[in-house]
């Protein structure tokens, strides 16, 4: 029974992805291009180690992003802010970073440290805003992005940035004290050849860190069971004992927390800057993920490796002269789909669960008498 | 046919819902142009017979006359064709459209292609000085009382032209300067041809107004009488039931020792009216206290202030001799206070969780179920095992959700895991509502015990053999107030229901 | 104290304003021109009341007032979109494809028929499927994004100029007009320089010279809305859906077909500001062009009290800040001493109300902006991009009463599950 049950709930998503697959191929059709052909483009990179690599290196703060909106979709939270929290989290972390000069692992935490305060500062306006003054955290995640998004380009043009020959605006290097190596070693160990002009990065340990505290946080200790209940009935949590402003007020920073993190992995890897460039759009797509993987660490897991998988193909499409952007549009089409194929095969595992306990009861009936 | 004077006749009406017979061949005949009262306890079918008049339900069987034509009601349209209007006990106004686009919502008059509020405003200015109902057409309903909004819903279905009002408990949500205003108007449109079904449980209100009154008791149409045939004990008496269960005659156990004292405590809604009002009791160890009551008149609030979910606006509650006044729901909890919440589904259970989380839930901050700062997974399981087999809930295991259990066993296990806890102090709201015989009577029995070990229960229960049977002393709540102090042994059904419906107030205890 | 919450412009009740209430706005009119043109003679500059800014704000207000036109039939039928942005991206694109292909009229035409479908999807999800209203923009505005840039891909790399992230120029713009006689008067008293004179010419020479034929649909469309929605059977039954739809449901009003509406309009509506942009102020399609006017829109519909009046002037607002600070950086400074001048007659009037609460924390504004003007030369210009942002957290956080949101917005409801 508990198998099963495991097969219906990967039917959602599956079902979902093929449906995402099938819209992706009808557009693709009515420009006139083979959608086998594309799909079959789409899949024949897989092995080269660069390909893994690339797509690691994508998933890795996919992954963090989407843990981060997890954990507010818990308690029915939306933290829509986690792009705006991680991009200036990860500016501030950068520049200090920069600024101060300390042995290589203590280095990282304090950058890391930075980064997870300036994002739980940032979500925790949206919070305070909630519990004190009643502000939707919808609205306020969103405005808060761009102001982040002015405060970065401010910032970065008059504060933090650094002379450099390229137009691109950055903060300072960082020192190879504040940098995490690569970990390149677990593929060449097997005999994989070196990945090129991408790495697999060092952050994938803290992105399994995270996933690994974010479990224990949310089913193993009493704070998750307060978070969970609140989310699953906000009236038995209440008469239970759950104070519902404190949990959103936590909640929010716990969530930006984690946000900050996103961009870590690429500030200590491969980049070793805030740039202008910074890779942008993480945490509307986390959104997506969370969604996808159903806000569970191991689901989540396998749904930014999706995601990754799509990302580095696109690059494949794209040398073969089709339009990439198919991706964007199979993954927007994803998040609509998934939410859907969930609540219909929700309410189909509940119903069997429901079924499967009556029969056992009828089974424990028999037994009973038997036995008296 | 044409001598027929009757404006509603309900023959046999037989409605069923899943395990409850709501109505079980009621018979009503209501005379054209008169105030026909339906009284009845809640749950004795009033509101279903009532919904299916007005095409909300549709009965199983039976026939619907109106007017002396037998009529089928599929919606609230058909009803509304047939001039049969409904005023809701819960008010379906908009709040930010004005009074005049809440009444014309659905049913607009034109003029060209906007809506003719010049003539609608004076439509309904007109209907509301024919019947004492006037009211400023523009004004936001927002900003009306409650019974403005009541003449707003009457209007409402007096501008579709109906000439049958049903009232869902009208007088329920009123003070008595509104109520008089109303039965005033009621009157009016009484003479001007109207004819008004009032459901109430208020019975000196019914008496006042009523040209006659239908009694229902579980499902039947009781019988039918004149208000001047009648006082108000007797049809407490119709309404209540001849007999009343004599009470078990299990020796008190109760006690000196004081645990929970609640003095003073009073709490106003929003717009200041008073939902508790000046409660004060004590429970002694061994005791049990039952709390009667017509629903709604402060039992849910009552509950809410003693476990810290809403702020009373005055009063101390004390437990075993600390004030807990200022404690959070959870300090209750720890200190020894349990709940047996009044909607399991609401308030006591999660659903679509495992077992063994719902039975963490209010004590997810103690041992066996919390290890410092985590979740102790083995202590959870084995305090849960130890519900399901001492309180016999029948599951095939503690993973199973909440959702799959019956009614009865989930309440076994909503009852078990509190008193696994050894509270000082169980608050049990309607612990029996809904579930089976044999979980019931393990659930009393479960009570009985636990008082005899020394348990202080506040019993609130809208089940009067319940009340009667368990309870060493019962307190009447009405209006937010406790209006009485009465001995089990000895309460007749004409005291009882004349408290209870506010006919009788000494204020007691 | 609450009276009055709803219409911070228009009397709601019959919709009319009164000759009383115009002559008041006269009035303020005058003392604001007045105390802009000392501003001006104090500071400076002359692009506070220039026609050059003024005509400019009027070009940067429309996109948004129309995708914030937009949020008010949907949130008013009760479906929360944040999806707006994702409308107003397909309005550019099928705008651009469109007026680049056919001419700008057509362009118009297929910007709204591109947000129309964007809606038409969000009205899926969320009303037939009742998917989460946030997550379901939230999708919108990736898959718009994306399929945007993919018909980008297909269709723009063809022509001369285009490519990926924009089209090929459009060669004709939406024509625009000068009001006779008007427009050319006003532009020789502005070139007079007399103070407040020059000014009010300025203003409305701004709003008179080189109108876009869009720009006077853009706003017409305020009043028809107030029109739609406040007059006729259709928009009270729509109004009603989003205030309470159990309500509608029991008087036989069509619940979900009204929330289709609603949204669906919501999403023409962006589209028709996202081909604005396109035809009427850029005359190209560039990706990322809305810029988060989608969600700036959002601000002014949260602004305006979700009324069309109050979303014009939460747009206006808006527009004009970016105008200032596209046109010169000194206005821009020069507009904190407008903030602090306006603020303290605010605080006058509360005081004046005896709302000395509200008095106290508006004159601790004042003093800042006045102090922020006092102690700097500059406004950075990213300030001023983020100014809508901040001004909608700041009317959210302080003057959440005097909101009043559609009471049933963003409340999933299925039929006959009464509430």
């Amino acid at each position: 029974m508990k198998f099963s049950k495991f097969l219906l709930s990967l039917l959602a998503p599956v079902s979902a992805i093929v449906f995402s697959l099938a819209v992706g191929a009808v557009v693709l059709l009515i420009v006139g291009i083979n959608p086998l052909d594309a799909y079959g483009q789409m899949l024949s990179f897989s092995t080269d180690s660069t390909s893994l690599a690339s797509t690691i290196n994508r998933a890795v703060p996919l992954y963090v992003s989407a843990v981060a909106v997890a954990i507010g979709f818990q308690m029915n939270l939306f933290n829509i802010g986690v792009e705006g929290q991680y991009l200036i989290a990860a500016m501030f972390a950068g520049w200090v970073g920069t600024n101060v000069v300390l042995w290589g692992p203590l280095h990282i935490t304090v950058i890391v440290l930075a980064a997870v305060i300036v994002g739980a500062i940032w979500a925790g306006i949206a919070g305070a805003l909630k519990v004190t003054r009643g502000v939707n955290e919808v609205i306020s995640t969103i405005m808060l992005n761009f102001i982040a998004f002015s405060a970065i380009a401010y910032l970065l043009a008059n504060r933090f940035s650094v002379e450099s020959e390229s137009l691109n605006l950055s903060t300072g290097k960082l020192p190879p004290s504040g940098r995490l190596p690569d970990l390149n070693w677990m593929i060449t160990m097997f005999g994989f050849a070196e990945p090129r002009g991408v790495a697999i990065p060092g952050f994938l340990i803290g992105a399994i860190v995270i996933g690994a505290v974010y479990y224990i946080l949310v089913w193993r200790t009493r704070f998750g069971f307060d978070l969970r209940i609140s989310g699953m009935n906000p009236g038995s949590a209440r008469m239970s004992g759950v104070n519902p402003k404190k949990m959103v007020f936590y909640t929010m920073l716990i969530s930006g927390g984690i946000a900050g993190l996103v961009g870590v992995s690429t500030l200590v890897g491969k980049l070793g800057a805030y740039t202008q460039d910074f890779p942008r759009g993480l945490g509307f797509t986390g959104i997506a993920v969370a969604l996808l993987g159903r806000n569970h660490p191991v689901g989540m897991a396998l749904g930014a490796l999706l995601f990754g998988i799509m990302d580095r193909a696109a690059l494949v499409l794209k040398l073969e002269g089709i339009p990439e952007e198919i991706v964007v549009i199979i993954q927007g089409v994803i998040v609509l789909a998934v939410v859907i194929a969930y609540e219909i095969f929700g309410r189909i595992i509940a119903k069997r669960e429901v079924k499967a306990a009556a029969a056992a009861l009828d089974q424990l009936d028999k037994g009973v008498e038997v036995t008296v | 046919m044409s001598e027929n004077d009757r404006a509603v006749e309900l023959v046999d009406i037989t409605k069923t819902f899943p395990g409850v017979i709501a109505n079980d061949k009621v018979n009503l005949s209501v005379a054209l142009a008169e105030i026909h009262a339906i009284v009845g306890e809640n749950g004795a079918g009033k509101s279903t017979l009532m919904n299916m008049l007005y095409g909300m339900l549709t009965p199983d069987s039976g026939e619907i006359l109106v007017r002396g034509q037998v009529e089928r009601f599929h919606s609230p349209k058909d009803a509304i064709g047939h001039g049969i209007g409904m005023v809701h006990q819960h008010f379906m106004l908009a709040d930010n459209l004005t009074v005049l686009e809440n009444i014309v919502l659905g049913f607009e008059p034109k003029s060209g292609v906007t809506i003719d509020f010049k003539g609608a405003r004076e439509t309904i200015l007109e209907l509301g000085s024919r019947y004492g109902m006037s009211i400023d057409p523009n004004t936001l309903v927002e900003k009306l009382s409650v019974g403005q909004r009541q003449r707003v819903e009457i209007l409402k279905v007096l501008f579709r032209g109906a000439s049958i009002l049903i009232l869902d408990e009208p007088t329920a949500v009123l003070v008595p300067q509104e109520v008089d205003e109303l039965f005033d108007n009621l009157k009016v449109l009484r003479d001007d041809g109207v004819t008004l079904i009032f459901i109430s449980h208020k019975l000196d209100e019914v008496l006042s107004v009523a040209d006659s009154i239908t009694v229902m008791r579980g499902g039947k149409t009781v019988t039918t009488v004149l208000p001047a045939d009648v006082d108000a004990g007797q049809l407490a008496e119709l309404m209540v039931g001849s007999e009343l269960p004599s009470p078990d005659t299990t020796e008190s156990t109760v006690t000196d020792q004081v645990v929970l004292r609640v003095e003073n405590l009073a709490y106003r809604a929003p717009d200041g009216r008073a939902l508790l009002d000046d409660v004060s009791f004590t429970i002694h160890n061994g005791e049990i206290i039952g709390i009667a009551g017509v629903e709604g008149n402060g039992q849910s609030e009552l509950i809410d202030a003693l476990m810290g979910v809403v702020e009373p606006d005055s009063g101390t509650v004390e437990l075993d001799g600390t004030d807990i006044s200022g404690a959070s729901t959870m300090d209750r909890h720890e200190a020894g206070l349990g709940i047996i919440p009044e909607d399991r589904h609401r308030q006591g259970l999660l659903l679509n969780a495992p077992l063994w989380e719902n039975v963490m839930l209010g004590h997810q901050s103690q041992v066996p179920f919390a290890r410092g700062p985590f979740i102790d997974m083995k202590g959870t399981r084995n305090a849960t095992e130890e519900v399901v087999r001492r309180f016999n809930v029948k599951t095939p295991n503690i993973n199973v959700p909440a959702l799959a259990l019956s009614g009865g066993n989930q309440q076994k296990l909503i009852v078990g895991k509190e008193m696994l806890a050894k509270p000082d102090v169980l608050i049990a709201a309607h612990p029996t509502r809904g579930i089976d015989v044999g979980a019931q009577a393990a659930i009393w029995d479960e009570l009985r015990e636990a008082r005899r070990e020394g348990l202080a229960v506040l019993l609130i229960s809208a089940d009067l053999d319940e009340l009667i049977g368990l309870s060493d002393t019962l307190l009447v709540i009405f209006d937010g107030k406790i209006v009485a102090s009465l001995d089990p042994a000895e309460v007749t059904p004409e005291i009882l229901g004349s408290y209870m419906t506010g006919v009788a107030q000494d204020v007691a205890s | 104290m609450t009276t009055d919450t709803r219409q911070p412009m228009v009397d709601m009740k019959d919709g009319s304003l009164k000759w009383s209430r115009w002559g008041r706005i006269l009035v303020i009119f005058v003392v604001t021109m007045i105390a802009l043109s000392a501003i001006q003679e104090a500071t400076g500059t002359t692009q506070l009341t220039s026609s050059g800014t003024w005509g400019a704000a009027l070009r940067l207000t429309v996109p948004i007032l129309l995708a914030g036109l937009g949020g008010v039939y949907s949130e008013r039928a009760g479906i929360v979109n944040i999806g707006l942005e994702g409308m107003m991206i397909a309005g550019t694109w099928f705008g651009a494809w469109a007026g680049w292909q056919y001419g700008p009229w057509w362009g118009v035409a297929f910007g709204v028929i591109g947000g129309a479908a964007f809606g038409l999807i969000h009205a899926v999800a969320t009303v037939t499927f009742g998917v989460d209203q946030i997550i379901s923009g939230v999708a919108i505005n990736l898959l718009a994004a994306g399929a945007m840039r993919f018909l980008s891909v297909v269709t723009f790399t063809i022509g001369t100029g285009g490519g990926a992230t924009q089209s090929p120029r459009i060669q004709y713009f939406i024509q625009t007009f000068d009001v006779p006689i008007l427009s050319p008067f006003l532009d020789s008293i502005e070139e007079k320089g007399w103070f407040f004179f020059s000014d009010v010419a300025g203003i409305f020479g701004g709003f008179t010279t080189t109108v876009s034929w869009l720009t006077l649909i853009g706003l017409l469309a305020v009043p028809v809305s107030g029109w739609l929605l406040w007059k006729t059977a259709w928009g009270l039954r729509l109004r009603s859906v989003g205030e309470n739809p159990w309500a509608a449901e029991s008087l036989g009003v069509p619940v979900l077909r009204m929330k289709y509406w609603g949204v669906v309009i919501s999403g023409a509506l962006s589209g028709l500001g996202g081909a604005y942009l396109v035809l009427v102020q850029a005359g190209i399609y560039r990706e990322g062009q809305t810029a988060g006017r989608g969600f700036i829109g959002l601000g002014a519909l949260i602004f305006g009290n979700w009324i069309p009046a109050g979303v014009l002037a939460g747009a206006g607002l808006f527009g004009y800040a970016d105008a200032l600070r596209l046109r010169q950086a000194a206005a821009v400074h020069a507009l904190l001493l407008v903030m602090a001048v306006g603020l303290a007659a605010f605080a006058l009037w509360s005081i004046w109300k005896k709302n000395y609460g509200a008095a106290t924390s508006i004159t601790l504004f004042a003093v800042l902006f006045f102090l922020w003007w006092l102690t700097t030369d500059e406004v950075a210009t990213e300030i001023v991009t983020a100014t809508p942002y901040i001004v909608t957290l700041l009317v959210l956080s302080l003057a959440s009463q005097r909101l009043r949101m559609p009471a049933a917005d963003g409340i999933p409801y299925r039929k006959g599950e009464s509430h």
